[in-house]
């Protein structure tokens, strides 16, 4: 990565260098540090710092497979293992660090791996099919991705083994690492702190392990991930001075004992330090490149802060995590119950915050770091640094107070007054356009939402109002439009368009718009001239899949359905070979039908009494219930048949989101109504409304809007919310992110909602009653319309044949899609 | 190099083709995208198959404009293409082709290279 960076910064400063690069790999450099990710789905050309063309676009002579294996320094030449030799002028290393293997007998069992490249990943993942229980020795930083590594490889018992007390004994502390290992614990993971591996127990393969307290443990595999060990052996072998405990030794401009030999990364030891992470061996990088160059450049000590998310736990440690009384105070807050830990140790007058570790919640790590290295002076309450500001002034913690030169993306070096002078003085406004210019928050990423923020103050500053406009061909925002288009009776994409609008449209106006067209008119989505501006699922009625291929989703109105109905979805399913999987919201999603399919698929459903189940629309997905009153012995009221009759009074409303519901029949809450956009729950009186939850990627809670209503109330309720939803949240907005930008959050909701504040209530229950009434099911229209039929078809010119590039691949039974074929 | 001469693919009726969208003509093994820009009287043809992720999607996209170039959006991943020289507007991804295309009596046709 950082040999990587170098030749990116090299070749973007100067084109007077030839650049040849020797790598002992078969991959060009790779993102090491999301090296896990490989087993989520990633492929090692996801991991790729270039493209395959990169290296010849910039004209660099790349030999992978090739690692030198001599150097001539009074000939000034490198010998490859090819058998080739090559002249240089200068000579960098930037060979990295090999995983430290420590001298336990049994070592060189099978089963026994170390976690460091592609081709290690390889080799676990393969040898991992028959394993059961696994073992990572270390519990540092690697050996936790590792454990994570092997828990998705779906290893079941997987254990970590450290020899100190304590997790990551080089960012934590002892009650961060006690907090962590909780945790962890709680995700089904093994931890043996204080352990110190003796052997490898097994005959040619590995059986177990024997530990120094005469304990024993069986495993199937083990990993290996004890600490990194640079690599100078080739520094080594011409005569370069290397540190007593390994590390090429450099000078602050990365030059070693032979002036025309520079060395940078994990293989370089500065000032008697190994730097193990991205940021300063970027910095060393560029202090190499501005050094090559003549500018004048030295590398300082760096930073060694760190934020990162193990198994999805947030782990931070910064400044000086360890620091204790009496040469600081700290402020420890504690949270056993949601996992959280954080400290904070600030100077003893109070004025400095020296260092911290965040476990569980880091997302205050951004500031906490910038407050800590720009010595930014607290104010009188800096717990509410960790707490939250509880109200009055804020604890000094927010982004206008940051110097200019403040470190905003530590990756690529980029200070607070570059991102604000991009967006300033070269325009960029938008967060693309900004990480282009500048190159922030292109490296973790983790500085991202900090950038965020600094543009939009940026602008804010400049007196620019950011005005919330759809795109350049509407100068308006959504909630502007929906009145608009009301208002002039407008009812097809091109209307609106020539209308309101300028130019000729694109992918962002034309589903909001026509999702507009639909909440307002309930018209036959397809209608001609209209197809064209939904949305592609939209404009096919299915949702399409990786490959090609499109899932067909049935209505299964609160989850309820006959076994005749099952028999047909079967039976349907094998006819047209489609793979069948039980969805969230208690429906059944058949998976991988030909586009031109689609219409004998749902003419047969149709005849079966089945309907369009909108899983591809932005509308009323499902409303998932418990059994309820009628089968379990603890229900309240009948909840499948609320569901069922909500259900299908909202079906087929389009709105800026999807969105979800649920009804539960007591509250042992079965249906998890209170993670739905709106949930009902059963009480002894009545229903409690609950509204604006999500699950997703930011799960949040739905909030009590009405308790103990009778149904006719609650479905008015209903009615209304949804239609101020309708009419006034931005484009793809879900009901939570909504509430989250409304002035006066909850309570203002149920004072428009329960109390009619504005007046709306009996237009927005009439509005939802005429879309109620009109409802049609768009797949019965489109299997009976010969014209918008007609469109159901992969080649215009041979409508018969399907799309012969779809293929399909085998597992459990039945197919699935192949892995993307990205080249 | 063997010299290429364009031959014309006879692919479809005006009134066969999305207005303001794409279909999909079959060419051999080959596929390609027509447009019917109606809002601007304009056709276009190009490439089926989406460089970013290989799919045969591109026909299957919503056509628009960014700052008057006429351009497609896979419905993938969104990744957005010029309608006049291929050239992808958002991201990396590599220049998509894109053909010659007439109309005449009413029939479409595609200059297709072989």
């Amino acid at each position: 990565m950082v040999g990587y960076k170098f030749c990116e910064k090299l070749t973007s400063k100067s084109n007077s260098f030839k650049l040849i690069v020797f790598g002992e790999e078969s991959r060009r450099a790779y993102d090491r540090v999301h090296l896990s990710e490989y087993f989520n789905g990633k492929s090692a050309e996801d991991l790729s710092m270039s493209t395959s063309t990169w290296y010849e676009e910039q004209e660099i002579d790349l030999h992978l497979n090739n690692p030198v294996t001599g150097i001539d320094r009074m000939a000034k030449t490198v010998s490859t293992l090819s058998g080739e030799i090559f002249d240089y002028d200068f000579l960098v290393f930037a060979t990295g660090s090999a995983a430290f293997v420590p001298n336990i007998k049994g070592i060189e069992k099978e089963g026994v791996f170390v976690y460091r490249t592609i081709d290690d990943l390889d080799l676990i993942a393969d040898y991992s099919k028959n394993a059961r229980k696994a073992s990572v020795i270390g519990g540092g930083l690697l050996g936790l991705e590792a454990a994570k590594a092997l828990i998705d490889l779906g290893i079941e018992e997987t254990s970590i083994i450290e020899f100190a007390p304590r997790l990551m004994p080089r960012q934590i502390d002892l009650a961060g690492s006690e907090m962590l290992k909780s945790k962890l614990i709680d995700l089904g993971l093994q931890i043996h702190l204080n352990k110190n591996t003796s052997s490898i127990e097994g005959e040619t393969y590995i059986t177990g392990l024997k530990f120094s307290d005469d304990t024993e443990m069986a495993v199937d595999m083990l990993v290996i991930s004890a600490g990194i060990k640079p690599r100078d052996e080739l520094a080594r072998q011409c005569g370069i001075t290397v540190g007593p405990r390994g590390g090429i030794v450099v000078n602050t401009e990365m030059q070693t004992n032979d002036p025309c030999v520079f060395a940078i990364g994990e293989c370089a030891l500065f000032e008697e330090m190994i730097y193990g992470l991205i940021a300063p061996g970027y910095e060393m990088a560029e202090v190499l490149v501005s050094n090559l160059c003549a500018q004048r450049k030295s590398f300082k000590s760096f930073d060694m802060s760190t934020k990162l998310k193990l198994i999805g736990i947030d782990v931070a440690s910064f400044g000086d995590p360890f620091i204790k009384e009496p040469d600081c105070r700290t402020i420890v807050f504690e949270n056993k119950h949601k996992g959280i830990y954080k400290r904070i140790n600030i100077s003893n007058d109070g004025q400095y915050l020296l260092g911290g570790i965040l476990i569980g919640d880091a997302a205050a790590y951004n500031m906490l770091l910038q407050t800590s290295v720009n010595r930014i002076l607290l104010t009188e309450n800096p717990e509410e640094l960790i707490l939250g500001n509880r109200g009055g002034q804020q604890a000094g913690a927010s982004i206008t107070n940051l110097p200019d030169e403040a470190l905003i993306c530590s990756c690529e070096g980029v200070t607070k007054g570059n991102i604000c002078s991009a967006v300033m003085e070269q325009g960029c406004e938008t967060l693309d356009s900004l990480k282009k210019c500048t190159k922030a928050g292109t490296g973790c990423g983790g500085c991202t939402p900090m950038v965020k923020d600094l543009m939009l103050d940026s602008l804010k500053a400049q007196g620019k109002y950011v005005r919330n406009v759809i795109c350049e061909h509407f100068k308006y925002s959504r909630q502007e439009l929906y009145d608009l288009i009301h208002i002039h009776q407008l009812k097809s994409y091109d209307e609106v368009l020539n209308k309101l609008g300028e130019s000729d449209g694109c992918e962002t106006c034309k589903p909001l718009v026509s999702s507009l067209l639909a909440s307002i008119w309930n018209e036959m989505i397809l209608k001609k001239g209209n197809d064209t501006a939904q949305d592609s699922n939209d404009r096919f009625l299915a949702n399409i899949q990786k490959g090609g291929s499109y899932s067909v989703v049935p209505r299964v109105a609160g989850g309820e359905i006959t076994p005749e109905k099952l028999i047909v979805i079967g039976e349907v399913a094998k006819k047209y070979n489609l793979y069948t999987k039980i969805t969230g919201g208690q429906r059944i999603d058949m998976f991988g039908a030909h586009l031109n399919d689609l219409p004998v698929i749902w003419e047969e459903l149709i005849a079966a009494g089945f309907e369009s189940g909108h899983a591809y629309g932005k509308g009323l997905r499902t409303v998932k219930s418990c059994v309820g009153s009628t089968w379990c012995r603890f229900g309240l009221h009948d909840s499948v048949s609320f569901a069922i009759r909500i259900e299908e009074r909202y079906r087929g409303i389009r709105a800026p989101h999807k969105f979800k519901s649920a009804v539960s029949g007591c509250i042992r809450e079965c249906a998890e109504a209170q993670s739905k956009d709106f949930g009902i729950i059963a009480t002894e009186k009545g229903w409690n409304l609950y509204v604006c939850g999500n699950g997703g990627s930011k799960p949040q809670h739905a909030l009590l809007l009405a308790s103990n209503v009778d149904s006719e109330t609650c479905i008015k309720y209903i009615d209304r919310f949804l239609m101020f939803y309708i009419r006034t949240a931005d484009p793809l907005t879900r009901t939570a992110t909504w509430l989250n930008k409304m002035d006066g959050g909850i309570d203002y909701l149920r004072n428009v909602v329960v109390n009619d504040s504005l007046g709306m209530a009996e237009k927005w229950e009439a509005e939802i009653e005429t879309l109620v009434d009109t409802y049609k099911c768009e797949w019965k229209e489109a299997v009976e319309n010969p014209a918008i039929r007609k469109r159901f078809s992969h080649f215009v010119n041979a409508p018969e044949d399907k799309d012969p590039t779809i293929e399909f691949v085998e597992m459990r039974g039945q197919k699935r899609t192949p892995e993307w074929k990205t080249v | 190099m063997t010299e290429t001469k364009n031959n014309w693919l006879a692919a479809c009726r005006v009134e066969d083709a999305a207005e303001n969208g794409g279909v999909c003509v079959k060419n051999g093994e080959e596929q390609i995208a027509l447009f019917y820009f109606t809002r601007r009287n304009e056709w276009y043809a190009t490439q089926n198959e989406c460089p970013h992720k290989k799919q045969m999607a591109l026909s299957r996209g919503m056509i628009g404009t960014l700052t008057d170039e006429p351009k497609v959006a896979c419905p993938f991943h969104k990744k957005n293409f010029s309608l006049k020289t291929g050239e992808c507007l958002s991201g990396d991804e590599c220049a998509i082709k894109t053909y010659p295309v007439k109309v005449e009596n009413g029939t479409v046709y595609i200059a297709v290279n072989r």
